[in-house]
C-alpha cells in the first residue's frame, strides 16, 4: 500500500484514513478494493451509469476551502415533530447524541461492530465494493455509521432516525448495515442537511439484510443546502416473504445521486420503492434504481415522481431485471415528471430485463407540464393563480407523501413540501 | 349587472366574436342559443377570462367594473362563475378540499371572515342537497371517473357554494338524461333571486323548459342575430337553425 497514490490522485482523498484501515480481518478486501479503484478511476463522462450525472467532476472542481462551519448545529431544528423516534445525530463525522439504548436491539458503530466480528458476514457483501466506483470510495473511506441488529422476531415501535449534518466545508463517507432477523421490523429514517451555502460532500453507503418474513423501512429525507454534493447508496437483500418499503425524497442540494437496489432473493417478497424529487435552482439529482427479481412469485412496486423549476435536473433510471427462475413476478415501474420552466430538464429511462416468461411487469415514464386547463379551471373558482399551482402540483407530488406509512413523517413531509410549493419563487 | 359592447375576440388566427352586445340586469335570465360554432362557448370563455382568446374590440362591464382588465381568479371573487361544459378531472385534488380554499377566498374578497370547518361542513352538507350529490364523490379525485350527470351536478354545487351574482352555464345539459337535467335545473332555479343573473349557453331548448329565460339570443357566425323571448327559443326548436341562417342570408 503506498500512501504517495492518494497525494497524487486527488480522487482518493481521505482514503488513507478509513475505518477499514483499523480492522485486520477485512485488510484483503481493503487493499483489492484500492487497487481496484486506482485501475478503474472514477467514472467520465462516457460511463453509461453516470451519462447524465457528471459526478466526478463535480468532485473534481469541489472547492472545500470556502466555508467554516458554524460550530453551532441545533439539532431540533431537524425534528420531524411528534415522532417519537429513537434519534442518533452527526454533525460531520463527529456523533452528537449519546447511543440509543432499545431494548433488544443493536446499534453500534459499525467500525466497533466489525472489529468484533458483527455484521462480517455481510459487510461488502451486499453490495459489491468494485461495483461502483464511488461505493469502492466509500469503502476505503468511511469513518462513520452504524451497524443496527433487529434480533429475530423484534419489532422496533420507535423508528431509528440518523441525521447526517454537515456543518461548513467537509468531505465524509458514512456507511450503515442494517441486519433484521427473521420475523423481525424496524424503520431507519436517514435525514441529510448542510447548515451553509458553501460545497460539501457526502458519500453514503447502506448495505441491509432483511431475513424470512422480516420487514424494513428505509427513509432517505434529503434536504441539504445549495452547495452539498451527495452520493447515496442503498442496496438491500431480502429473503422469503421479506418486505421492504423504501421512500427517497429530494428536496435540495447541488448535485444528488441515489443509487438504491432491492435483490428479492426469495420467494413472495414485496418491495415499494416511491420517491419524489423536488428540484429548483441548478439542483441536480439522479435516481437510479434497481428491482432484481431473484426468485418466483414475488412483488415489486415502484413509483418516483419528479418536480423540476428554474435550471434544476432530474434524471431517473429504473431497472428491472426477473432472472429465469422468477416466475410469476409481478413487477411494476412508474417514473411522471413536470417541467416547470423551460430550462428545466429531466432524463428518464426505464430498462426492463426479462428472463423468464410467465410474468406481470409493466414500466411508464411521462414528462409534461402543468395542466393548464385544470389551473384555469380553478381559478375561474377564485383560487388565485400560485395557490393553484401549489394545489395542483401537490395533487401530483402527492401521492408518493400519501405512501409513507409513519403518520408523522407523512405530516412532516406533507408540510415541507406544499410550503415549498407554495412559495411563488418555486 | 353585465354589460358587454361589441365584443370581438379570436383564438390564434381565427376570429370568432365579431360584435357582440348584450345587457343583463340583476334578476334576469338570458338564454345564448346558435349552431355549432357560432361562438357560443367563446364568449362564456371570454368571460370567465380563458386567456387563449384575445380579445380584439369591444368592452365588458360587469358591476361597473372592467371585466376583461381582471383575471380569472378576480372575476370568480367579483361574482362570476362559470359551470363547464367539459369539467376538467383533476387527480388528487378532492372538491371539498379545493372548494375549501375557493370559498373562503370569495368570502374574503367579499370581507367576510372565512369559514372554519365546522361551519364549512354544515354550508356544504346544505348546498349537497340541492343538487342531490352524495359527499363521498366529493371526496373523490374532481371529477375523475365521475358520469356526465355527476360532473354536472359538482358543478352546480360549486355554483351553490361559491353563492356568485353571475352564472353563465355553458351547455349544462349536454350529456344528462332527462333525471339529472330536472335536478340540475331545480338546483339553479333555487340559487336564482331578485339580484342574481343568469346565462344560460344551449344548443337545444330542452334545458329551457326547466330555466325559463326572460331573453333568448341567437348568435350566429360570432354575432347576436336575434333577440327575443322565451318563445323564440320554441319557435327555433320548431324550425331549425337553418330558418335563422336563411334569414341572416336574406
Amino acid at each position: 500500500m503506498t500512501t504517495n497514490a492518494i497525494d497524487t490522485n486527488p480522487t482518493l482523498l481521505g482514503v488513507s484514513s478509513g475505518a477499514i484501515d483499523s480492522i485486520p480481518s477485512l485488510a484483503t478486501l481493503r487493499d483489492e478494493t484500492f487497487r481496484h479503484l486506482q485501475e478503474v478511476g472514477f467514472p467520465g463522462p462516457k460511463n453509461e451509469e453516470y451519462k447524465y450525472t457528471p459526478l466526478t467532476r463535480a468532485l473534481e472542481k469541489l472547492s472545500l476551502d470556502d466555508q467554516e462551519g458554524t460550530g453551532t448545529v441545533n439539532l431540533a431544528d431537524y425534528a420531524i415533530p411528534d415522532l417519537d423516534a429513537t434519534v442518533v445525530a452527526f454533525v460531520n463525522e463527529k456523533c452528537v447524541t449519546s447511543l440509543p439504548e432499545t431494548e433488544g436491539l443493536i446499534v453500534k458503530p459499525l467500525q466497533e461492530a466489525l472489529s468484533e466480528g458483527k455484521g462480517i458476514n455481510h459487510f461488502a457483501k451486499i453490495v459489491d465494493a468494485q461495483s461502483d466506483a464511488f461505493v469502492a470510495w466509500n469503502t476505503l473511506a468511511w469513518t462513520y455509521g452504524f451497524y443496527i441488529e433487529v434480533p429475530a422476531g423484534k419489532t422496533l415501535t420507535k423508528p431509528l432516525v440518523i441525521l447526517h449534518v454537515s456543518d461548513g466545508a467537509v468531505r465524509k463517507a458514512a456507511r450503515n448495515l442494517i441486519v433484521v432477523g427473521r420475523n423481525a421490523q424496524c424503520t431507519v429514517i436517514q435525514m441529510f442537511a448542510s447548515t451553509g451555502k458553501g460545497a460539501s460532500y457526502v458519500n453514503v453507503v447502506t448495505e441491509g439484510f432483511v431475513d424470512e418474513n422480516a420487514r424494513l423501512d428505509l427513509y432517505a429525507i434529503q434536504a441539504d443546502m445549495p452547495g452539498q454534493i451527495q452520493f447515496n447508496q442503498t442496496r438491500v437483500l431480502q429473503k422469503d416473504n421479506s418486505r421492504v418499503n423504501s421512500y427517497a425524497f429530494t428536496l435540495g442540494g447541488k448535485l444528488v445521486r441515489n443509487n438504491l437496489a432491492l435483490a428479492l432473493d426469495g420467494q413472495g417478497c414485496e418491495s415499494h420503492m416511491y420517491g419524489l424529487y423536488l428540484l429548483n435552482g441548478d439542483t441536480h439529482a439522479d435516481n437510479h434504481t434497481v428491482v432484481d427479481h431473484i426468485k418466483p412469485n414475488s412483488f415489486s412496486n415502484e413509483l418516483y415522481k419528479g418536480i423540476m423549476d428554474d435550471t434544476s435536473r432530474g434524471v431517473f433510471n429504473g431497472k428491472i431485471y426477473v432472472r429465469p427462475n422468477a416466475q410469476k413476478t409481478n413487477a411494476f415501474q412508474s417514473n411522471r415528471n413536470i417541467l416547470l420552466s423551460t430550462d428545466a430538464k429531466v432524463n428518464t429511462k426505464p430498462q426492463l430485463e426479462i428472463w423468464a416468461d410467465d410474468v406481470k411487469c409493466s414500466h411508464g415514464c411521462t414528462t409534461g407540464q402543468i395542466d393548464e386547463d385544470a389551473l384555469f379551471y380553478l381559478m375561474a373558482r377564485g383560487i388565485p393563480r400560485s395557490t393553484a399551482r401549489a394545489m395542483l402540483l401537490y395533487a401530483f407530488a402527492g401521492e408518493t407523501i400519501d405512501a409513507v406509512s409513519l403518520p408523522p413523517v407523512q405530516q412532516y413531509l406533507a408540510q415541507r413540501v406544499s410550503q415549498r410549493l407554495q412559495r411563488n419563487d418555486f | 349587472m353585465l354589460s358587454i359592447k361589441n365584443l370581438c375576440a379570436k383564438i390564434g388566427d381565427n376570429q370568432i366574436l365579431n360584435g357582440i352586445d348584450l345587457e343583463v340586469k340583476p334578476g334576469e335570465i338570458h338564454a345564448i342559443m346558435g349552431p355549432n360554432g357560432s361562438g357560443k362557448s367563446t364568449l362564456a370563455s371570454v368571460l370567465a377570462g380563458r386567456e387563449e382568446f384575445e380579445v380584439t374590440d369591444g368592452s365588458v362591464e360587469f358591476l361597473g367594473k372592467d371585466l376583461l382588465a381582471m383575471s380569472p381568479d378576480e372575476r370568480a371573487r367579483e361574482g362570476i362563475f362559470m359551470a363547464f361544459q367539459y369539467p376538467v378531472e383533476i387527480p388528487g385534488v378532492s372538491t371539498v378540499n379545493f372548494m375549501k380554499t375557493a370559498v373562503n377566498q370569495v368570502r374574503t374578497h367579499r370581507g367576510l371572515p372565512a369559514l372554519d370547518a365546522v361551519s364549512f361542513l354544515s354550508l356544504m352538507k346544505e348546498k349537497m342537497k340541492l343538487v342531490d350529490i352524495d359527499q363521498s364523490l366529493l371526496n373523490r379525485s374532481l371529477n375523475e371517473g365521475f358520469s356526465g350527470g355527476e360532473k354536472k351536478r359538482n358543478e352546480i354545487f360549486q355554483l351553490a357554494m361559491l353563492d356568485p351574482r353571475l352564472a353563465i352555464l355553458d351547455e349544462t345539459d349536454s350529456g344528462l338524461d332527462i333525471d339529472a337535467l330536472r335536478i340540475v335545473a331545480d338546483g339553479v332555479n333555487k340559487l336564482m333571486t331578485k339580484d342574481k343573473s343568469i346565462i344560460v349557453v344551449t344548443h337545444y331548448q330542452r334545458l329551457l323548459e326547466y330555466i325559463v329565460p326572460d331573453f333568448v339570443h341567437v348568435l350566429y357566425k360570432g354575432k347576436i342575430v336575434k333577440s327575443g323571448g322565451k318563445e323564440l327559443a320554441l319557435e327555433l326548436e320548431a324550425k331549425g337553425y337553418d330558418w335563422v341562417k336563411d334569414s341572416v342570408a336574406a
